[in-house]
């Protein structure tokens, strides 16, 4: 097949390059340039792209770099922006999978006569019982991506290819020795590509929104404290709340940012019995009934019992998830991605 | 490069090797060869041969004409929003003005007398405009420039950026208007790496490089002999066949345009062939996008471009087409075709026959429906489908 593979510069999609032309296929490295301010972390840097180039020419690749700067801001850092305002955590990297690479990225290379687009993901497209093609987690349990990427659809799916999803991160290590690519030894990125890891959040709104102070009431409605900048507070938060003297451990429980008040409870008052989950989008047909159910990157999944109104009932109480932050299903073999949407 | 001009570097790296800066005799025949190519490019200039200088490139040429003036005697300077970026960052970078160009990428002369006013209370020391713009290849009206710095600001120095017209337009003919002019080998069959800058006798300017004192205190550094010598050769070629280079890739040119103005009505032609470059094809695909284009054409053996890559090799929006005022949407679906000495008409041919297929393959109903939607659609599923199974 003629693939595109989408080369952040790191070593898994380094990796994922070597597997592909393992296998046959005709490949083209791609790397998207998304974030035009400045960082000093993530995948755009523009040692990135050296890497991702040197990688390419190693294996005897065509290396593009295609420019989305404008769609990265419009799908992903606009909103991310905005949302903070009205008390909102949306998780980047999700959006940016959605929108750019497993849409405009995907479509411009059907355009451009591709089979598919390859990502160096840790996560990969199985088969159900029932013969439907769907994101199933990837073969090192600690790095497992199917999270990040389950908004893929049959269409996406079809087109869609992660060559190291059924390898550890230690065999793509090796692999990446083994053939003496340049990024064998490069650390994990870990920050959203667009702050900086020096600066971080904080810096990065705070030059793009006013913060607003909150005053900090306990369940009972007391106020006990104040924070400064009520858009950088978020649910299960313990920190850096400034509460004084206030007794015992006191997690953020809700965020009201336009009413200016952030409560605190227990570690007892997390926990809910239910999740209400928007903007649902479906690897195939809408299900309803048990599930279970994935609320961060690396989170535990939890049983849910999933009505057709996005309302998920959890099994046992579980913690509050900040609004905006995706969550995923998953069968009851915890194997195949089934869908998922965005915490209210 | 011209073969000449690659023969012509040849001596300088095995038996012609000395460095010009010594006394011996092996300097003294390196720097022979200089002191003849600084008078057949000066001859090519109109100009004296003590008043050329060769640089490292053209940027370098650029900046020194905008920072060198300035530093030297203070003042500011000013240059259109459409010159190249050696130009248009070091002119930023010292606070200077930026005037605007009309949609035919010329100077807007209201904006560069108001520019040149003097109720500003800072002078004007450095005036730069491009002989001819490198993207889309218009020529400035030089003549009425020069008049009106002249009369609006006759201390400043009036600089041109000549490195994209050096292959098309007569040099010694722009002389005369202007102080100081920059030049780049890569442009007409040189080599990269070596550039020059004319600069009148009388100018005064810090150089940017301090050092050894070569080109007469105004650019430190050893001398790059094998690339001034391929320069001049280059330069003498490109200048003795200009006329009839000329004549033969404006047909050229014109088959190509009209070849794809013809093809689909989405074609636009970016601006009028009087105030072009012979060598200049730029065309703008309403509802494409150039990405995808410059990768179907190079798939096909074509090598064009868009507007100039960053550091990271990721085409940028053309600042040049922002300056003239052209909608986003066209300007997003810009190409610029580069003719030169060696296209022939089986280029033009291989070109106009593999681009119905890439126009084809980037219907705009396809993608640019989906950048309109911003996301995912059944509609555009289906349209896509529909394309595929057709």
């Amino acid at each position: 097949m003629k693939v595109l593979l989408a080369m952040s510069g790191g070593v898994d999609s380094s990796v994922a390059g070597a597997v592909l032309l393992d296998e046959g296929h005709e490949v083209v490295g791609v790397t998207m340039k998304l974030w035009g301010g400045e960082s000093d972390t993530g995948c755009c840097s523009v040692s990135d792209v050296d890497d991702a180039r040197r990688v390419a020419q190693q294996l005897g690749i065509d290396h593009l770099v295609f420019n989305f700067t404008e769609d990265f801001n419009t799908h992903v850092v606009d909103p991310y922006v905005q949302a903070h305002t009205v008390g909102v955590t949306p998780n980047p990297c999700i959006e940016c999978n959605r929108h750019l690479k497993f849409a405009r990225l995907s479509e411009r290379a059907t355009t451009l006569g591709f089979d598919a687009v390859a990502t160096g993901h840790h996560t990969r497209i199985g088969t159900d019982a029932a013969g439907v093609r769907r994101i199933a987690r990837g073969a090192d349990p600690a790095k497992d991506q199917s999270y990040v990427v389950h908004m893929l659809d049959q269409r996406e799916l079809a087109r869609t290819m992660f060559p190291i999803g059924g390898m550890t991160k230690a065999d793509v290590r090796a692999r990446a020795a083994q053939i003496g690519l340049r990024t064998a030894a490069k650390p994990d990125s870990q920050d959203v590509c667009f702050i900086g890891a020096t600066t971080g959040r904080q810096v990065f709104l705070g030059s793009r929104i006013p913060f607003r102070s909150a005053v900090v009431r306990d369940l009972d409605g007391f106020e006990i404290g104040s924070v400064g900048a009520v858009e950088l507070v978020t649910i299960g938060q313990r920190r850096g709340l400034d509460l004084g003297g206030a007794v015992g451990r006191r997690y953020v429980v809700d965020v009201d940012p336009v009413g200016g008040v952030v409560t605190v409870g227990n570690d007892a008052d997390l926990y809910v019995g239910s999740l209400q989950v928007s903007n649902v989008t479906w690897g195939d047909a809408p299900i309803e009934g048990d599930v279970l159910v994935q609320c961060s990157a690396h989170g535990d999944p939890h049983a849910a019992n999933l009505d057709a109104d996005g309302l998920l009932h959890w099994q046992e109480p579980q913690r509050r998830i900040s609004p905006g932050q995706s969550v995923v299903f998953y069968d009851l073999t915890d194997t195949f991605v089934l869908g998922g949407g965005i915490a209210a | 490069m011209r073969p000449e001009a690659v023969q012509a570097m040849l001596p300088f790296f095995s038996e012609r090797f000395a460095n010009p800066s010594g006394s011996h005799r092996a300097s003294r025949d390196a720097m022979l060869a200089i002191d003849d190519a600084r008078e057949i490019v000066a001859d090519c200039l109109g100009v004296k041969a003590g008043e050329i200088i060769f640089t490292g490139c053209g940027t370098e040429s650029d900046n020194t004409a905008i920072l060198g003036p300035t530093r030297s005697a203070g003042g500011t300077a000013v240059c259109p929003a459409s010159e190249h970026h050696a130009i248009l960052h070091p002119v930023e970078h010292i606070g200077g003005r930026i005037i605007g160009v009309d949609e035919q990428c010329q100077v807007r002369m209201d904006e560069l007398g108001a520019a040149l006013d003097p109720a500003h209370g800072d002078q004007v020391r450095v005036v730069s405009v491009m002989a001819a713009n490198n993207e889309v290849g218009t020529i400035q009206p030089l003549a009425a420039i020069s008049t009106l710095v002249r009369r609006l600001a006759p201390a400043a120095v009036l600089h041109t950026d000549a490195v994209q017209a050096a292959a098309w337009l007569d040099l010694a003919a722009i002389t005369p208007l202007v102080d100081m002019m920059s030049l780049s080998g890569h442009k007409f069959g040189g080599p990269k790496g070596v550039g020059v800058l004319w600069s009148r006798d009388g100018q005064r300017f810090e150089p940017l490089l301090l050092g050894g004192g070569q080109e007469r205190d105004r650019r430190s550094g050893t001398h790059n002999v094998a690339g001034i010598v391929a320069f001049a050769e280059a330069l003498r070629l490109t200048v003795a066949e200009r006329e009839s280079t000329n004549v033969r890739v404006t047909m050229l040119r014109n088959r190509l345009v009209d070849g794809l103005l013809a093809m689909s009505p989405c074609v636009v032609e970016t601006v009028s062939r009087d105030v072009k470059l012979p060598g200049s094809a730029h065309v703008m695909f309403e509802g494409l996008e150039n990405e995808s284009l410059l990768f179907l054409l190079d798939q096909e053996g074509i090598c064009a471009s868009a507007a100039s890559a960053c550091a990271s090799g990721a085409m940028e929006p053309s600042h040049v087409l922002a300056a003239m005022g052209v909608r986003r949407e066209l300007a997003h679906g810009a190409i610029r075709f580069s003719l030169g000495r060696t296209t022939t008409d089986a280029d033009i041919d291989h070109l106009l026959s593999v681009m119905p297929a890439i126009l084809d393959r980037l219907t705009p109903t396809v993608e640019a429906a989906n950048i309109a939607a911003g996301t995912r659609t059944s509609t555009s599923t289906t349209t896509r489908a529909e394309k595929v199974l057709s």
